[in-house]
């Protein structure tokens, strides 16, 4: 009896929409949002001449 | 839970099913999804035509040799034109191919009507709020509204409203997976179209996450309850909801690409996994690009700049080339299988031309990749950015991904929903198969008059460059361009909400019989079906367009750092 063999990792990422959302959201939202929030977090407030 | 969804069986062919049998392409069609689908179409057609009517006001004010409106007028139309058509006239759009994504090709009825109809009162509500708000001159602010300019509170609300209708839409869509899934409505993986508009949706998701978190302190802050948020956050977040949202019209309008290449051709995709795999793409990296709004603010640094407009960004440029390339190569073998098999392009000569949805898409492939997809990746380039930021140039280059792209590419889809959802087949049919060319001509112009004039330093968002003294002959010339590309592109839209409504009211019903075809591709006598099967070289006409597409790349990315060298000379 040969073992049932399992789908390629991408078709089952693929086929999760739940898996695609977290990714979905996670990435842009640590690059782009996060990384940019705390860029300006520490920028210091210029002062008057 | 349990109440929302009542005890409706979820798959369409069930026994006790709300639906009906769709005469042409023999799916079963959810009544729910249906009713929503009219709805969201109809309002976005409405919101297409009043910010149709503001672009031509608004050409005709750039155009200095017009010059049509006053200075108050001018920002105040810029404001409505731009939240009508970059959001109103899309979103509405999109829920609509969502609601038709999750339920018809799945073979399942809509989640939950309750929540669609909430959805549905959210989002208009929202809208006209938004544009009532902005017509009495409440919000003069633009569409971005950089703080510290203030708009009246109900601005900000109504923009919330929007974006929480939208995504509770969002939430129906997703919930509609679960359940499809859950009862086994389909066999296997969804279709590639609805898996364009999952990925559409995960987008809209991000994106409207962050319009919660940009507006909602900014009404508070309007109605003087909160602090002003810092202006530099606020552009930051802002571009987080401005520019995905064209994300989100990216992955619906490649959507629309497979789906009408397929009605009108008989195409199915080359490969699905590569598909597939370049929507996967979007959804991961497509919303970094948000950054290249940012690449002359000051707050934020060059590494972050980078990486989010450059490396990540590069994966999703590539998923666009993917699917510019596989839309036209299974159209091309498609038609190779049919029989079409002299020369390079003898398939072209064949193709169905006369079906304006075919027509619509082939021109917003085309303006879209050539135009749209080239300047943004060159104007998203840190160092070349810095001749073309807040020139003409940008919008010309958006005016060819959202409106020669995103709006053509709906337009073209619209001639299919009127007739399979609507059930009247089109009126003035003549006139319909013109549109789309007259349309894109138009569209044609505006853009490369925009980006000629924006070459030449003419500022975007800027009601009069005749105080400046710095724009000669050549600058107006470009506007000119741009003003009668316009008056062309408003008569073709014009022209489509004719066409739409007219069809509403007067077109033929096509109940219990199939829609009057458009047009589609045939197979020549005695050719048998997969002559190509093992023919590795049944795209080649596509593989030559490729090469074309990929010269003219180069040779604009580099005439852009000559350029910046002419500017900045390094010694």
């Amino acid at each position: 009896m040969t073992p049932p063999t399992q789908e390629p990792f991408l078709k089952r990422l693929m086929d999760n929409p739940w898996l695609l959302l977290v990714l979905g959201v996670a990435i842009p939202m640590l690059s782009y949002t996060a990384w940019g929030w705390v860029e300006i977090l520490l920028v210091k407030p210029a002062t008057l001449p | 839970m349990t109440s929302l969804t009542a005890t409706i069986p979820t798959a369409l062919d069930a026994p006790g099913a709300q639906s009906r049998h769709c005469d042409t392409t023999g799916l079963k069609v959810c009544l729910s999804s249906q009713s929503f689908i009219k709805l969201s179409a109809v309002s976005a057609v409405v919101f297409l035509l009043l910010g149709g009517i503001a672009a031509i006001l608004l050409a005709l004010t750039r155009w200095q040799a017009v010059h049509l409106l006053p200075v108050d007028w001018f920002y105040r139309i810029l404001t409505f034109h731009g939240l009508n058509m970059l959001i109103f006239w899309i979103l509405f759009f999109e829920v609509a191919i969502l609601y038709f994504a999750c339920t018809i090709p799945l073979n399942a009825r809509l989640f939950s009507r309750k929540i669609a109809w909430a959805a549905f009162a959210m989002m208009l509500t929202g809208a006209v709020m938004v544009d009532v708000t902005i017509l009495v001159g409440r919000a003069d602010v633009l569409m971005t509204s950089y703080l510290p300019l203030l708009a009246h509170p109900a601005f900000y609300l109504g923009i919330i409203l929007v974006a929480v209708g939208t995504l509770t839409a969002v939430f129906n869509f997703f919930a509609t997976l679960y359940i499809a899934k859950r009862d086994r409505t389909y066999e296997g993986s969804v279709p590639l179209v609805t898996f364009g508009a999952l990925a559409a949706a995960i987008i809209a998701v991000v994106t409207l996450l962050h319009g919660a978190i940009v507006m909602i302190p900014t009404f508070t802050y309007s109605m003087g309850w909160t602090p002003q948020p810092d202006p530099m956050w606020y552009r930051m977040i802002w571009w987080g909801l401005g520019h995905q949202s064209q994300q989100v019209n990216v992955c619906a309008m490649v959507a629309v690409w497979y789906l009408v290449g397929h009605l009108a051709t008989g195409a199915k995709p080359v490969n699905e996994t590569v598909c597939r795999g370049a929507f996967l793409l979007y959804i991961l990296f497509i919303n970094l690009a948000s950054a290249h709004h940012l690449l002359v603010d000051p707050a934020v640094g060059a590494s972050w700049k980078i990486w989010n407009t450059s490396y990540a960004m590069y994966l999703a440029v590539l998923a666009s080339m993917i699917h510019g390339f596989t839309v036209p190569a299974s159209i091309e073998m498609a038609m190779r299988d049919k029989g079409y098999v002299k020369g390079l392009f003898g398939w072209v000569t064949a193709l169905p031309w006369r079906n304006p949805a075919f027509s619509a898409v082939v021109l917003s492939v085309v303006i879209f990749g050539f135009i749209g997809g080239i300047t943004g990746v060159t104007l998203g380039t840190q160092q070349i950015n810095i001749i073309a930021h807040n020139t003409l140039r940008i919008t010309g280059h958006f005016h060819a991904t959202v409106v020669g792209g995103t709006t053509l590419a709906f337009m073209g889809l619209a001639y299919y929903v009127i007739p399979l959802i609507f059930r009247r087949d089109f009126v003035w049919r003549g006139a319909a198969r013109l549109q789309p060319w007259l349309f894109g001509g138009g569209i044609l112009m505006v853009s490369l008059g925009m980006s000629f004039a924006g070459s030449l330093g003419v500022p975007r968002r800027d009601y009069d460059i005749e105080p400046s003294g710095a724009f000669g002959p050549a600058s107006h010339l470009f506007l000119g361009i741009m003003g009668v590309g316009a008056v062309v592109a408003v008569t073709a839209l014009l022209l489509f909400c004719f066409l739409c409504v007219g069809t509403l009211l007067f077109g033929e019903r096509n109940s219990g019989r199939a829609m009057a075809e458009w047009g589609a591709a045939q197979r020549l006598p005695g050719v048998r079906e997969g002559l190509l099967d093992h023919d590795h070289w049944a795209m080649k006409g596509t593989i030559a367009l490729t090469a074309v597409f990929l010269a003219s790349f180069a040779v604009y990315y580099f005439a852009n750092w000559k350029a910046l060298a002419d500017v900045w000379p390094v010694q």
